[in-house]
């Protein structure tokens, strides 16, 4: 470890002011700080400071997507092998699905971060941790099938209109994973919804090829375009239950499917308090409220006759409210914000769903449009708190 | 039954090398050093010259503008330097100091048959009157006032502070003179804020005890103010330290000025954490045996020792030549921060490190003490995570809120949000805790700063 520590420490030169490469100071830093700790001393204020960073913040992020990630890996193999009529083993469709999703975690962070260096490097600022996060999000949140292209330039998008132009991470309004999930759905809708994009090949696939009774639709979109929930099927045609939706072994964006593996990342965010779990109780509360209410004189074979819960096993609810809903930078900032917050996200969810007729899936449009309203629910908490002081003042 | 305030937010940080409950070697006599930096927006007009003899209570400089305000000598002695910095900035006065001290006599007197004029006025002549601080702001105040009640925390609970029932258990008659005292200058109350109903301050006569019961700030006078009575815009409160209450007591009940306290020297670079009686002004130099002074090894490398003058949160890195200041009653020295550790964000186990958070696993080991170094933990970055600040300040204000204001320099917002009910000890837990490593301290110190200029 001293070699490595010499070895960098006789690069810093060049890359410091009037040194050689010292227009790439910014990534220098960024790859001496990833590597270690940095040595700056407090310099006023607090001389000790806790151990935990934005590094850190990220890193425990990333830990608590693992399982979604490693299981929407699996599941993509899964619903290929399945869509095919293939008989594979365990590790083989976790194989297939690994090669099918790394393209689009790659294209994803070389695109993102790249925009990030070169942004931190024109305004001459550190590079901000926040895009590890997002940039392993956002393939998440895409059907597997979605061309590379098409994920490049939302992560442009996402990043550069999303972010950089309000100032880099911790500055932007909207969630910026959401906002390429967004650009896709109006740019290039056909990519994003629909029955042939969920599961890799089957846009491709010749006639013949796909397995007898195949149908590529999401349990959301079934339960949208009227069937009711007792005949909800699989990729196979086979009769589909809440458990298995739990489970997640089914077609649906990579990440988004297991409510199990979605579950335990929330845990690990709620216990190292990363994520608010306020947000996310009172998201659930509020998308069973309005299912609930929804529910009352519901209409046989519509998505409002469904029972309460199913809205958060099926779509992309879970996963958006625990990992997108809670990014503390859009969200709302304010404690009693946040319950207010979370709320009105899982309600705006299903209000979606149940009334809006030409997409099922409620819940990045809810998430967006909460995280424009979001400062206006912390201004009015914080009015509150203003006119407590204001009344007990002397001097008007 | 005293009233009780439970507080639940805030933290105590579990440093290493708390001082033992024992009194270290005195220093002998040396310099003693006075710092007009020590009092926030002090314009000082200095009143000696280099060679000058001076007795303990002899004026070394004034307020420019509040020129019945008086800096006097802690010690006697001759002026043996007069350093002055940028634009002749009047930084320190240094008084090699006598053998043994002469006091200059002021009149003695009993309190409570005096008038607020002569009180004043004593405590104006003598050099006390700095000791009372106003808040807003955190100032001296100004004598012209009439405060609407007088804070005293009689605990100080900042990391590895000093343990006043310690270290005033024999001051108690001068403490309650001083308290006799200050009584006369408010209109309202004097209200004292203990750790525990068996504190040895709880006992005062003629004040209001509230027990404050919970991890600190529990014990910044702040904080009390803010669940007793906060302050509105318009008002003023006064707060004092007991240990000055006891150096007011003193100056009646003896008729000299002796600031003389019992100051912690603790923290892991302190070779033998313990207590010591000195002077305001003492300097590190003087001492050096209590510390351990060629640094320490960390992560491989070699790094210094820091001596901060008060505690790790809000103290003054003094450095080696550095001495204690006005308002300080420990001295914390720890290893500097200039090491390099490969890949401490990403280890899953950092031992030797300590996080409020769970990411990290010193949640495990509860009853740890940590040597913490000078190292930021990171590097600086926008306010990302919420909800943090707000877990350790227990005081009905929103500090991000409250920042944000001071740094878009919005005075109307500032003043909504509760700019002066805080000082910069108020929000220091911010900063250590902070993610992000924004300077908390150094944003509320320009905001008040500003405050201060817009208000005038």
């Amino acid at each position: 470890m001293k070699g490595l520590i010499d070895f960098v420490n006789n690069l810093r030169p060049s890359f410091e002011k009037g040194g050689k490469y010292a227009w790439l100071h910014s990534t220098f830093d960024a790859f001496d700080s990833f590597l270690f700790v940095p040595k700056t001393k407090t310099c006023c204020g607090a001389h000790v400071r806790d151990c935990m960073d934005l590094k850190r913040v990220m890193t425990v992020v990333i830990v608590a997507l693992a399982p979604a990630m490693l299981f929407g890996m699996w599941n993509v193999g899964e619903q290929h092998s399945l869509a095919f009529g293939l008989d594979m083993s365990f590790w083989g469709k976790f194989w297939y699905g690994f090669l099918r999703v790394l393209p689009l975690i790659i294209v994803s962070y070389v695109v993102g971060l790249g925009i990030e260096f070169a942004s931190a490097q024109i305004r001459g600022h550190e590079v901000n941790e926040g895009y590890l996060v997002s940039g392993m999000i956002i393939p998440m949140i895409m059907p597997v099938d979605v061309p590379l292209w098409i994920l490049a330039v939302a992560v442009a998008f996402a990043v550069i209109i999303g972010k950089e132009i309000f100032g880099g991470t911790g500055m932007n309004i909207w969630n910026p994973a959401l906002l390429a999930r967004a650009f896709v759905f109006f740019s290039y809708p056909t990519k994003i919804s629909g029955d042939v994009i969920w599961i890799k090949g089957v846009g491709k696939a010749a006639a013949g090829e796909l397995v007898d009774g195949f149908s590529g639709a999401t349990a959301l979109s079934q339960a949208g375009a009227g069937i009711a929930p007792d005949a909800l099927h699989t990729v196979a045609g086979q009769p589909m239950d809440a458990m298995q939706m739990v489970i997640g072994n089914m077609a649906g964006s990579i990440g988004e499917t297991s409510v199990i593996a979605i579950a335990i990342g929330a845990l690990i965010l709620i216990y190292t308090g990363i994520a608010s779990w306020k947000i996310m109780v009172s998201g659930v509360a509020g998308a069973l409220f309005v299912a609930f209410l929804g529910g009352i004189g519901a209409q046989e074979g519509t998505l409002a006759a469904y029972p309460a819960y199913y809205h958060l096993i099926m779509g992309g609810f879970a996963f958006g409210i625990v990992f997108m809903a809670t990014d503390p930078v859009t969200s709302a900032q304010t404690e009693c914000g946040k319950w207010i917050y979370g709320f009105l996200v899982g309600a705006m969810a299903v209000v979606i769903r149940l009334w809006n007729p030409g997409y099922p899936e409620g819940m990045m449009l809810s998430i967006l449009l909460m995280n424009t309203f979001a400062p206006l629910i912390d201004h009015f908490v914080v009015s509150r708190n203003i006119r407590r002081r204001v009344k007990r003042a002397v001097v008007k | 039954m005293l009233n009780q305030v439970r507080l639940h937010k805030g933290l105590n940080i579990p440093m290493a090398g708390a001082a033992a409950l024992k009194m270290g070697q005195e220093p002998a006599p040396g310099v003693i050093v006075m710092k007009p930096t020590d009092f926030r927006c002090l314009v000082p007009k200095l009143m000696v010259k280099e060679g000058d003899k001076v007795q303990a209570g002899s004026v070394v400089f004034i307020d420019k503008f509040h020129q019945d305000v008086c800096f006097t000598s802690p010690c006697s002695g001759t002026v043996e330097a007069i350093v002055r910095g940028e634009k002749r900035k009047l930084l320190e006065i240094r008084i090699k100091q006598d053998a043994v001290t002469e006091y200059l006599q002021f009149a003695k007197g009993t309190p409570s048959k005096l008038s607020k004029e002569e009180i004043v006025k004593a405590l104006l002549s003598s050099g006390l009157w700095p000791a009372i601080i106003q808040r807003p702001y955190g100032i001296i105040a100004n004598p012209a006032d009439t405060p609407k009640a007088i804070f005293v925390s009689a605990f100080d609970s900042a990391p590895l502070a000093p343990d006043y029932n310690f270290t005033l258990a024999s001051d108690i008659q001068d403490i309650q003179t001083g308290v006799d005292a200050i009584r006369k200058l408010t209109g309202g109350e004097v209200y004292l804020g203990v750790a525990s109903e068996s504190s040895v301050l709880a006992k005062l006569n003629g004040v209001k005890a509230y027990v404050f019961n919970g991890p600190h700030p529990a014990g910044n006078v702040g904080v009390q103010i803010n669940h007793i009575s906060p302050i509105g815009k318009g008002e003023v409160v006064w707060t004092i330290n007991p240990n000055f209450l006891a150096a007011i007591g003193r100056l009646f009940n003896k008729g000299v000025y002796d600031v003389a306290r019992t100051i912690a020297v603790a923290g892991p670079q302190a070779s033998n954490p313990c207590y010591v009686k000195v002077l305001p002004g003492v300097c590190v130099e003087a001492l050096s045996s209590m510390f351990v002074n060629d640094g320490g090894q960390v992560c491989g490398q070699h790094v210094d020792t820091r001596y901060i003058s008060g505690n790790v949160l809000t103290g003054k890195n003094v450095g080696f030549l550095g001495s204690l200041g006005f308002y300080d009653f420990q001295f914390t020295a720890i290893l500097e921060g200039d090491y390099y550790e490969a890949f401490g964000w990403c280890k899953p186990f950092r031992p030797g490190k300590f996080s409020v958070q769970r990411s990290y696993f010193s949640w495990l080991t509860p009853g740890k003490k940590y040597n913490m170094d000078a190292n930021l933990n990171g590097g600086k970055r926008a306010f990302v995570v919420t909800g943090l600040y707000e877990k350790v300040v227990p005081m009905d204000i929103y500090p991000v809120y409250l920042l944000k204001a001071i740094l878009a320099n919005d005075i109307d917002k500032m003043e909504q949000l509760g700019i002066y009910e805080v000082i910069e000890e108020d929000l220091a837990l911010c900063e250590y805790v902070c993610p992000s490593k924004i300077d908390v301290q150094n944003i509320v110190s320009n905001g008040i700063a500003t405050m201060i200029k817009e208000m005038a």
